[in-house]
């Protein structure tokens, strides 16, 4: 997940806070998980987030969305549905017009489902 | 002696007033899901399983077969002519020996009066079509009653609901009836109710009918699984939607 | 066949942040799953989302396999002027699907 994140943002600092990123704690089923990112910010010409990445600890691949947004968003909220392939750990960061990253992380507890079906 | 006949009432209708002691008690799949699971399953433009039904929609209306008929050359307008239709399935036909499911009915149309081959069970097209005609149930309550046609077929389904079987001598009802609400590994048990079937199950994640979660659930259960379509999971089909006569139809609906 | 299904206000008051909801029909076979013989069943998936207003890219979104089956994805954007908002999703094996809407911003 360390390479992922470093190919988006570089050798840039990632600061904490700004972002919101929203997760059931206890996942009813990891195969369709809804999430929710909110970034703090004015989302003008001057100060808008340019994209939002997600990416996760455990799955197969790291990457699981990347959101490119402007100021013509308005504000910056995306959801979606993803895939969590075990118990893990998931970062969403945003990437600022100034240059900047900022980042929250959010456990999660996933479990298998408890018949598995043999087709 | 007016106790001693009411006594005997009792025990001529054993299986209709015990089940109404608990009817109050009954709470559909949604009210055991979580709370962005309910949300997948409110709005129509988020719930995966209208897809199916708008593909349903567009089916309905498709010339199939020799006879090149589409349903809605016969049935019109779905919205008026299939509303209420799925809430009473599985049912027997007057000059049918014993009942049959929705996906088995629309095929039987396919077969008898489009001509055409009837659709695989679990294939998308069939899972469209009985997601688009269950669609114009939502919203009304389940009626299978049992009468004298039904009955026995009830009574088969809801012993093979009762009956310890498999590996682990597991029956659906200790889970289902006894310990709904608990856990079992990381899932939550719910009363089994199918209220919303074929229903978008995130586990699939895709449309599926109820027999294909039945089957799921006896595979679990390490016993032997019945061939899609067999008679005995029409019958359990029947039973359960007998056992939750009342209750309203959900279709499409959502489940982890 | 159904490939999308998108919500937004078929109407809104200039400079308002309308929300719209995008679900499109797709399996997004992940390419890490294996048939029962230990085969591995090839990648499908929508790789790519954009949207329009007008002509100018207002929201785009790249997929990776761990978004789920039926991708939904909502985003916001600033209603300026009446138009067409349009949805393009592409991915493996050469899928493309375009949708359009008209808004009429007052």
């Amino acid at each position: 997940m360390q390479d992922a994140i470093g190919k988006v943002v570089g050798g840039a600092v990632i600061n904490k806070g700004k972002v919101t990123l929203e997760l059931p704690q206890l996942v009813e089923n990891g195969n369709t998980v809804s999430m929710t990112v909110k970034v703090d910010s004015p989302m003008t010409q001057d100060s808008y987030v340019k994209a939002i990445h997600v990416f996760t600890e455990k799955n197969p691949q790291p990457n699981v969305v990347s959101f490119h947004l402007g100021p013509r968003s308005g504000r910056a909220t995306v959801a979606t549905r993803i895939r969590l392939a075990d118990s893990q750990t998931v970062t969403a960061i945003a990437q600022m017009s100034d240059g900047t990253f900022w980042s929250q992380n959010v456990d999660v507890v996933v479990t298998l489902a408890a018949c598995l079906e043999v087709i | 002696m007016r106790f001693l006949a009411l006594f005997i009432i009792f025990l001529l209708f054993p299986w209709e007033s015990g089940f109404s002691q608990i009817s109050n008690a009954r709470r559909s799949g949604y009210d055991f899901m979580s709370r962005e699971t309910r949300a997948m399953q409110d709005d129509d433009g988020a719930n995966p399983g209208t897809l199916g039904v708008l593909d349903g929609e567009a089916l309905w209306k498709k010339k199939e077969g020799a006879a090149e008929k589409a349903c809605a050359d016969c049935h019109g307008d779905a919205t008026k002519s299939m509303k209420g239709v799925a809430a009473r399935y599985p049912a027997v036909a007057p000059d049918k020996k014993s009942p049959v499911n929705i996906e088995q009915r629309i095929n039987a149309c396919r077969v008898d009066h489009q001509r055409a081959e009837p659709l695989p069970y679990e294939s998308r097209d069939l899972l469209a079509l009985t997601a688009y005609v269950g669609q114009q149930s939502r919203g009304m309550p389940i009626t299978i009653s049992g009468n004298d046609q039904t009955k026995r077929f009830v009574e088969a389904g809801r012993e093979a609901f009762m009956r310890r079987q498999g590996q682990i001598n597991l029956s659906c009802k200790q889970c289902h009836d006894d310990n709904p609400g608990k856990h079992l590994a990381g899932s939550v048990i719910p009363q089994a109710h199918p209220t919303g079937y074929p229903i978008y199950r995130l586990e699939w994640q895709s449309l599926g009918s109820l027999q294909r979660r039945l089957r799921n659930c006896l595979s679990g259960m390490r016993t032997e699984v019945p061939e899609l379509g067999s008679p005995e999971l029409v019958e359990l089909e029947l039973y359960l939607m007998w056992r939750a006569r009342g209750m309203k139809v959900e279709t499409p609906a959502v489940r982890p | 066949m159904a490939r999308a299904i998108i919500r937004m206000p078929a109407q809104a008051k200039r400079g308002e942040i309308i929300e719209i909801r995008t679900l499109a029909s797709h399996p997004m076979e992940t390419g890490f799953r294996r048939t029962e013989r230990g085969a591995t069943i090839p990648r499908d998936i929508i790789t790519h989302f954009v949207c329009t207003y007008n002509g100018t890219e207002i929201f785009s979104a790249e997929l990776y396999p761990a978004i789920a089956a039926n991708p939904f994805i909502t985003f916001p954007t600033v209603a300026t002027e009446s138009g067409t908002i349009e949805f393009r999703w592409s991915g493996d094996n050469g899928y493309a699907v375009t949708e359009s809407l008209k808004i009429t911003v007052v």
